[in-house]
């Protein structure tokens, strides 16, 4: 077996099997833990300017990886127009600078406050790291690669379904330049630490408080008691 | 009908003294963790004051508790479609130094300091970062402080007050002041249920307890701003937020909460009341003059037959009636009108209702002097020292007459008192305020006994909880609870390691 297969081949698979189960043994066995860990609480300001650009900007480029993904050649019709694929590398970038930016004043909030150093734990430093990894090498391809979003569409969205349904085709990506390969498989290492790290918290967005009523009561048990009033 | 039962409270603040016993006894059981000890489930302001945290009561700063909003009403802090869009940050959260940043002395200091011209001293740590913190405030910072021109003076209370009632408010001579202890009000429209994306907070069906499930909570922190009465805390350690539980492991064992329990002045009554869930939205949209109206008449009568049945049909035990025909709030509450919720124009229904002061009516003669004449020592309200107006904004949404008649009650209980004890009450004089309060001799004997000489079983009345069956009712054997520890089954039960 080769390093490419091993990296390519084996080791999404070994992220994504860990990421299902320890979420599942987490979630059964401490869901306590399950939170979001918001420090807001502490500090507030800064957690303003950080946290909403980088959470709108991961949103926005999650959404447009997963529409690349579900229908890729919506991607590829798209750029067969030089201008267009100008504004697709353009927005992409502008979102990348959004979750940079966030990230970067996340971090220096992190080690600026002495409050914020007492709530930080060693799996939030590793995560704050793949991040930074994630959204630097992102950024760098949409810089130094102007058909980086045709070579998502093209090479890398068929290998994630040759992931997905169990063909893995680790020629589709092992050719491709470094920074788009370390982009890959930091994504994988990203979903690896999901379960041991405060990423569980996207995993519980609360969908259901769209439509539930203001008002929650919770009964041990409720029946009809028959007494000496009826 | 809906019916319920409820578990609620009555606190007379006539009676407080101002001890913070009950603070003490609710910190030492619940809140001396890691994380909690900035929160006072149960905490005792000085009125007029800022309380804690400073300026709870002005929502334009903390966007607490709900508004009109056409019909109906909705929350201030955020609706459904910005709770998403501000969940990543809460712009109305407040902040630790709204409350304190809380502290402890380095005592090993004074023993391992070296040998020296000074003596060492214990400094000041931080809680959270272990640094060094000047201590510039912290819970109850203006205890008896009424008069002080830096924290009574910003009391969101002062609203329509005329100039010269404000002055008169911190002349030092007239300086007068009484206590508020808080706990959460468990209310029956909760502000902090309705924010919580998560759904991790709730209603218990059974008694009305709002709490709050850890295992649910995730942190996304609007119960916090949507309590009017801040009394939803974040724990800065584990991530989750906390809440007073009204002790409801102590209910269930048949005893009153620490609180309540441990309260020398024994200002505190607890006992079940029915109410008609079906009505809570429309009552707590009702205009604001009608509010305290409403609030009376969705809690039923429990001696009603026709209420009753209903009971027994909503799946209240007949049990619990019987318990809430005993209920002491439901005498102050209902039947003499004399307790009232706190802020009751932040609609969230409170279940917690105080009896106001009337000691500082003590009458204003001139120049800084008092009536302490033993002929008129309750002399009219128009000279009370605490502004009408003041206790309206507190008790009443701003309605002086509601809050009048409640302290034309306690004059009368005093008057008929002192004409029993002392007998110079003027002839007519009894009659005339007997007239103007509705109130009888049996009434005001009956008050008085309940306020002054109650026993223990009197104020409170704990419903039976049935917690020998609950085990029941959580699972199909009751024996799966066997050997767990822990509420509800939170931990596994000690067992071999495979």
């Amino acid at each position: 077996m080769t390093s490419d297969q091993l990296l390519f081949g084996v080791f999404p698979y070994l992220c994504i099997i860990i990421a299902i189960g320890g979420s599942i043994w987490r979630f059964t066995s401490d869901r306590f833990s399950y939170s979001s860990l918001s420090s807001q609480f502490l500090e507030s300001k800064q957690l303003f300017w950080g946290s909403v650009a980088w959470h709108y900007g991961i949103l926005g480029i999650l959404t447009v990886h997963l529409v690349g993904l579900l229908i890729p050649d919506s991607i590829l019709w798209w750029n067969t127009v030089p201008m267009r694929m100008y504004v697709m590398e353009v927005t992409g970038f502008t979102l990348a600078l959004f979750t940079l930016v966030g990230l970067l004043f996340l971090i220096y909030r992190r080690f600026r406050h002495a409050r914020i150093r007492a709530v930080t734990s060693r799996m939030d430093l590793v995560l704050l790291g793949v991040l930074l990894i994630q959204v630097v090498t992102g950024l760098g391809i949409a810089i130094f690669y102007r058909w980086g979003s045709s070579w998502y569409a093209a090479y890398a969205v068929p290998y994630l379904w040759s992931i997905f349904t169990l063909k893995p085709n680790v020629s589709l990506v092992s050719n491709l330049p470094w920074l788009v390969n370390i982009h890959i498989l930091n994504a994988f290492v990203m979903i690896l630490i999901i379960p041991f790290t405060r990423l569980v918290h996207f995993l519980s967005v609360p969908v259901e408080f769209a439509w539930r009523p203001n008002q929650l009561v919770r009964w041990y048990k409720r029946e009809k008691v028959v007494g000496p009033g009826v | 009908m809906d019916v319920r039962a409820q578990v609620s409270m009555t606190f007379h603040l006539d009676k407080c003294i101002g001890c913070h016993t009950c603070s003490v006894a609710c910190k030492n059981i619940w809140t001396d963790r890691e994380g909690t000890e900035y929160m006072w489930w149960n905490n005792v302001e000085t009125k007029p004051g800022t309380g804690y945290p400073t300026k709870w009561e002005d929502q334009e700063q903390y966007k607490g508790g709900w508004q009109p909003k056409g019909e109906t009403i909705q929350l201030r802090v955020a609706n459904k479609a910005s709770t998403f869009a501000n969940i990543f940050h809460q712009p109305h959260l407040p902040t630790i130094d709204d409350y304190y940043e809380p502290w402890t002395y380095k005592y090993s200091d004074l023993f391992d300091s070296p040998e020296g011209d000074d003596q060492p001293t214990a400094r000041p740590v931080s809680l959270i970062t272990g640094e060094h913190i000047d201590i510039n405030s912290g819970p109850n910072w203006d205890d008896d402080l009424s008069g002080s021109m830096i924290y009574a003076a910003n009391d969101p209370n002062f609203n329509g007050l005329t100039a010269g009632q404000k002055e008169a408010f911190f002349e030092l001579e007239r300086m007068v002041l009484y206590y508020l202890p808080r706990i959460c009000n468990h209310c029956l429209n909760p502000a902090c249920v309705a924010s919580c994306p998560s759904g991790a907070l709730h209603k218990r069906g059974e008694d009305g307890i709002v709490l709050l499930d850890q295992e649910v909570c995730r942190a996304w922190r609007f119960c916090i701003s949507a309590c009017p009465y801040k009394k939803s805390y974040f724990n800065w350690k584990t991530g989750k937020s906390e809440k007073c539980i009204l002790c409801f492991p102590r209910l269930e064992s048949g005893q009153p909460p620490a609180c309540f329990h441990s309260c020398v002045g024994r200002i505190r009554y607890l006992g079940v009341v029915l109410y008609d869930a079906d009505k809570i939205e429309a009552y707590a949209s009702a205009p604001e003059s009608e509010l305290l109206e409403r609030q009376r008449d969705m809690i039923l009568d429990p001696h009603d037959p026709e209420v009753i049945k209903a009971a027994e049909e909503s799946g209240v035990h007949f049990s619990m009636v019987e318990s809430a025909q005993k209920s002491p709030v439901y005498k102050f509450v209902k039947e003499w009108k004399m307790a009232l919720p706190l802020h009751p124009e932040f609609r969230t229904l409170p279940m917690l209702f105080y009896i106001p002061p009337l000691l500082p009516v003590l009458g204003y003669i001139e120049k800084g002097l008092y009536n302490v004449d033993t002929n008129d020592y309750f002399t009219s309200l128009d000279k009370a020292r605490v502004p009408l107006k003041y206790l309206a904004n507190m008790f009443t949404a701003g309605n002086e007459e509601q809050i009048q008649g409640v302290l034309e009650k306690l004059l009368a209980v005093r008057t008929y008192r002192r004409a029993e004890e002392v007998g110079d009450v003027e002839a007519g004089k009894l009659e005339e305020m007997f007239k103007k309060t509705g109130l009888t001799a049996e009434m005001c004997e009956e008050i008085f006994r309940l306020t002054a000489l109650p026993t223990y079983e009197e104020r409170f009345v704990v419903p039976p909880m049935h917690r020998e069956a609950a085990a029941e009712l959580l699972a199909e054997d009751a024996y799966d609870f066997k050997a767990e520890v822990g509420i509800g089954g939170f931990k596994d039960r000690p067992g071999r390691g495979s």
